[in-house]
């Protein structure tokens, strides 16, 4: 899986440390089944997006806010 | 070096580096296994952010209150509100994901814990703030009246959230005897995924509270309620 593959390297540049916490007491329930499905990338991308879109949406209001202020400065 | 009113500019968008380092870490990060919480502990990344993203919001707001004092100046009493608002914003995201993290831990979505219904109150402070804005008509006692409001309501916003929880009991972490999640279980991998949620919410609030301000600031400029003191040039 690309996704898969991608995050893979994103976490191996980003960490510096990897805790052995995980392992430690697997007694308690946790999604490692979705986890190993892989279906967690999928959550990822998703929320990725919603981030990169409300980015977008800032910087062209960001825009559209600084046109007004020039447009407002020129005529007086 | 580009400008603060830059779209492009340097903070905004190192906001949304660290935010989308803390989406993708916070689900892929390893957290520690607990009983109750299990996977929850990763609303810690998502939650918690927005309380200290308020309290700085609130803070500023203050401080820009007693700025307004000293000056006189509207532009001040512009930041103040818009940083109050955006802070209230984040207060009710706060309580929000606070309920449903309640719900699935501690089986209610409202408990009688006292930081809960602190924070609460503190919402109602901010709220009476707001409507007392609209209450006075004349733009100059507004500003000056609900400045000093502003001044107290910070005080009392902190000792209700920050303080008054620890004195009593909480199911809080940190609260009333419990240890803090850096007591036991936040370790340095989490903190790094933690403080980037943190610092990277409290840059995108302000983004948007500064293009809230300019909004404001234009208008007002166009009412001839703020006269621009930089341009005589022209």
């Amino acid at each position: 899986m690309l996704l898969k593959k991608i995050y893979c390297i994103l976490s191996m540049l980003v960490f510096t440390s990897i805790s052995a916490l995980a392992q430690q007491t697997e007694s308690v329930d946790m999604a490692d089944a979705f986890r190993a499905d892989g279906k967690i990338y999928v959550v990822i991308t998703v929320v990725t997006i919603i981030l990169i879109g409300l980015l977008v949406y800032l910087i062209s209001l960001d825009k559209k806010i600084g046109k007004m202020e020039k447009e407002y400065n020129e005529q007086n | 070096m580009r400008s603060n009113t830059s779209p492009y500019a340097w903070w905004k968008l190192l906001g949304f580096v660290l935010l989308i380092y803390a989406a993708i870490m916070g689900f892929l990060g390893n957290v520690p296994r607990l009983a109750i919480l299990n996977e929850t502990i990763r609303n810690l990344y998502f939650h918690v952010p927005m309380w200290f993203a308020m309290t700085l919001f609130l803070l500023i707001a203050c401080v820009y209150s007693i700025i307004f004092l000293r000056t006189g100046d509207l532009k001040h009493d512009r930041i103040s509100v818009e940083f109050t608002r955006t802070g209230m914003v984040f207060g009710v995201l706060g309580l929000l994901t606070g309920m449903m993290w309640a719900k699935f831990t501690w089986g209610t979505f409202w408990t009688k814990d006292p930081k809960l219904n602190a924070a609460a109150i503190a919402m109602l402070i901010y709220t009476a703030y707001m409507i007392l804005r609209d209450a006075i008509a004349d733009e100059d006692k507004k500003a000056r009246i609900t400045a000093v409001y502003n001044i107290f309501a910070f005080p009392a916003f902190m000792a209700l959230i920050y303080i008054m929880p620890r004195l009593t009991d909480s199911l809080h972490p940190g609260n009333g005897g419990n240890p803090g999640f850096s007591a036991y279980d936040r370790n340095a991998e989490m903190n790094m995924i933690f403080y980037s949620a943190v610092i990277g919410f409290m840059l995108l609030g302000t983004w948007i509270t500064t293009l809230r301000i300019r909004l404001r600031i234009w208008a007002d400029k166009k009412d001839g309620l703020i006269i621009d003191s930089t341009q005589h040039a022209s």
